[in-house]
């Protein structure tokens, strides 16, 4: 009976699962739909079942090219990363394993900066970026999207580095260990897991990043995000186009994050129950 | 023969060293689709201008205007010919962020720009944009539902006919609603409708000394019926509706009569994406009897903002777009009925263009209705039809719309709008100075 009553809740915890799981997914599945529709069938109404037309993807590929906009996207997100990590390991090692006084009010300052609207520092930024001559081009925008999301990225390790017992290190220490060694011999191989899922998670952040990527750009260094939304249209129905658009912007993401989603949950939730 | 390889040598090496000198000029734009449609087009005017390249940079319309108002006040010089509105035109003019077009050309024809367009891109009179499509607005109507329901649009009819057409027309058992209006708040969203409408029931934003008149009967008159009109005959959630959302309404039969711009007309009468296309009638503007119409007037525009170091090129390509020989071109390659309406009076003559836009006529007819200069009834400080033009209207223009949204959306009282309205103006006008 135990058993019996055991199976019934697993069926309808699985069930209520899947539900909360297709809700969450169905606005991109509808978006991948009206993608294969015509602009006729986009405007009217609720359909589930397309013609199967491909020629909005046709109409996005002539009107923008989509391949200059996808090598951005990949040198952004992929370059922001590699800088932020560069950056934080050595920060989040120190605030893990040589705690000062002031390390929580740092940490606590750090997230603090993610709080601020990004459109109150839009001009300082934009004139920075003007006098630097760095409007428009992929290494400035690459450093932008490695600064928004460094709070997120020390926050990150800086738990998992915690998770780590110091021991290891003193013994490391011990044994002749110099710091450089320490972190790249002992605490890095150690904490692969939870850098990976920080990686995974910032390459996503900086992918989806669409206020600098747009506002910073024009032509060389515009992103998937700029080709989005150079598909909205103030006066046009161009529903299927924008679909398309927004389905070929977010299938690499997408494609990544099912390949990768065991590291990413295993990632999220580490150190979550102790 | 060794002098022929020479020759072709130099000749190469040549092109060579004109493509590497090539300018290229880049261009922020809507994708709206008549903006689409040029990108196609532009081989024409490289094979012209072979030293000339260019790259389009299409945005977002509210991201657009952000990113051209912060690359233009930083002069950032990002852009060297941006697509800009009627609004923005005179304001950016007076502050020097725009450069004087005169050098279009001799065979440009200036004088063949519509004037009540030309008038609005116009600053002591130089010309500092160029209009790259122009529209007013007008009465769309569905011929077959009218007649159903016995009665005959006139070609200018009343604010009270409109009100009494809806109310036949609206069959709502059958998803069909009298008549489709923007709700949805924003400076260029429902407030430019309203604004044009006010202007027919003899209101005004401002009196001649900045005063706002939000607190007078006039404007109580036209949100009143604009909200009972809407709640009685308009379609569901009418205050997330702008221009798209009534589009889509409108093309799927579900209006009767929809009050928005010219440029719609090519849209709802085009069999490939209108279920309706052959059953629509075109009417001016409703207007009250008092002298004024609710239609406004806009253009899409060229610009050169000040700061860019490609003026000449930059002149030469706003000279191509905006010429009579860009309507022949877009005319031969996908017929008249596809040309950018609204910018020049040679068009409206052409008896193919005649032919192929039934609405053509109403839409000259609606642009020359319009007046920038005496938008309403008693005198005003502004100029701007469906907007004002100082710097402060677009933050302004979207708090009164989003006041007004929520009266028709039954969040708060028409009252309660107005003297909301009301006071955000005063503030914003005591604030910018302009009442001492």
């Amino acid at each position: 009976m135990a058993r019996a009553v055991s199976t019934q809740h697993k069926t309808i915890a699985t069930a209520a699962a899947w539900i909360v799981a297709l809700l969450i997914f169905f606005p991109i599945l509808y978006t991948i739909i009206t993608s294969f529709k015509s602009e006729q069938e986009a405007i009217q109404g609720f359909n589930l079942f397309p013609s199967g037309t491909t020629e909005s993807y046709t109409a996005v590929e002539a009107q923008s090219g989509y391949f200059k906009f996808f090598l951005n996207s990949v040198f952004l997100s992929v370059g922001s990363t590699i800088l932020a990590l560069l950056v934080a390991i050595p920060a989040a090692w120190s605030m893990a394993f040589s705690p000062g006084k002031w390390t929580k009010d740092i940490l606590m300052w750090m997230l603090s900066t993610k709080m601020m609207p990004a459109v109150a520092v839009l001009f300082p930024i934009y004139l920075i970026f003007r006098d630097t001559g760095l409007l428009d081009s992929r290494i400035g925008l690459m450093i932008m999207l490695m600064l928004i999301n460094l709070p997120i990225v020390v926050w990150m390790l800086y738990t998992y580095f915690r998770e780590i017992p110091g021991e290891i290190l003193e013994a490391a220490r011990m044994d002749g260990a110099s710091l450089w060694n320490e972190i790249v011999y002992v605490l890095t191989p150690m904490a692969v897991p939870g850098i990976a899922s920080t990686m995974l998670l910032n390459i996503i952040l900086a992918w989806n990043e669409a206020f600098w990527t747009i506002r910073l750009t024009t032509t060389e260094a515009a992103p998937l995000t700029a080709f989005i939304s150079s598909f909205s249209s103030p006066q046009g129905l161009f529903w299927a186009k924008l679909s398309a658009a927004s389905t070929l912007a977010i299938a690499p993401i997408l494609i990544m994050g099912w390949f990768s989603q065991k590291q990413l949950v295993r990632g999220l939730t580490f150190g979550a129950v102790k | 023969m060794k002098l022929r390889t020479l020759t072709l040598g130099l000749l190469s090496a040549s092109t060579l060293a004109f493509a590497a000198h090539a300018e290229s000029i880049t261009i922020a734009t809507v994708n709206n689709g008549d903006m689409v449609r040029m990108q196609t087009l532009t081989d024409d005017f490289t094979a012209k201008n072979p030293d000339i390249q260019l790259q389009w940079v299409t945005l977002e319309e509210n991201v657009l205007r952000e990113r051209v108002t912060t690359d233009i006040a930083t002069k950032g010089g990002q852009y060297d010919v941006m697509t800009i509105g009627t609004y923005e035109v005179p304001i950016w003019a007076k502050q020097n962020w725009l450069l004087p077009l005169d050098k279009l050309g001799d065979d440009y024809d200036v004088k063949d720009i519509i004037p009540a367009i030309a008038n609005g891109l116009t600053v002591d009179g130089k010309l500092y944009a160029a209009p790259f499509y122009g529209e007013s607005s007008f009465v769309m109507y569905r011929k077959d539902l009218m007649e159903k329901a016995g009665l005959t649009m006139p070609d200018a009819p009343t604010w009270d006919f409109v009100k009494q057409a809806a109310e036949k027309m609206t069959d709502r058992a059958n998803g069909v609603n009298g008549v489709c209006l923007r709700g949805k708040a924003g400076w260029g969203e429902n407030m430019a409708f309203l604004t044009a409408m006010s202007n027919s029931f003899g209101a005004r934003w401002f009196d001649e000394n900045w005063k706002p008149q939000f607190d007078q009967p006039e404007w109580k008159n036209t949100l009143q019926f604009y909200v009972d009109l809407m709640k009685a005959n308009g379609p569901e959630g009418a205050s997330s509706n702008g221009f798209n959302e009534n589009l889509a309404l409108f093309q799927q039969g579900k209006c009767g009569m929809w009050i928005d711009a010219t440029v719609a007309a090519s849209f709802v009468s085009d069999p490939k994406n209108s279920t309706v296309a052959d059953k629509v009638g075109y009417a001016l503007a409703p207007d009250n009897g008092l002298g004024k119409r609710g239609n406004w007037l806009w253009a899409w525009s060229l610009a050169i903002p000040a700061g860019t170091q490609k003026a000449d090129a930059a002149q030469k390509f706003v000279a191509w777009a905006t010429s009579k020989g860009y309507l022949e071109l877009v005319a031969s390659k996908e017929g008249w009925a596809n040309v950018p309406p609204g910018t020049r009076t040679s068009l409206y003559a052409n008896p193919e263009y005649q032919k192929a836009a039934p609405f053509a006529k109403m839409t000259l007819d609606s642009i020359n209705a319009a007046d920038p200069t005496h938008p309403t009834v008693k005198p005003v400080p502004y100029v701007g039809v469906q907007f004002v033009a100082i710097p402060e209207f677009q933050g302004l223009g979207t708090t009164v719309g989003q006041l007004f949204s929520a009266a028709l959306a039954g969040q708060t009282s028409v009252d309660d709008a107005l003297k909301q309205a009301q006071d955000a103006a005063t503030a914003t006008m005591t604030e910018g100075g302009y009442i001492q």
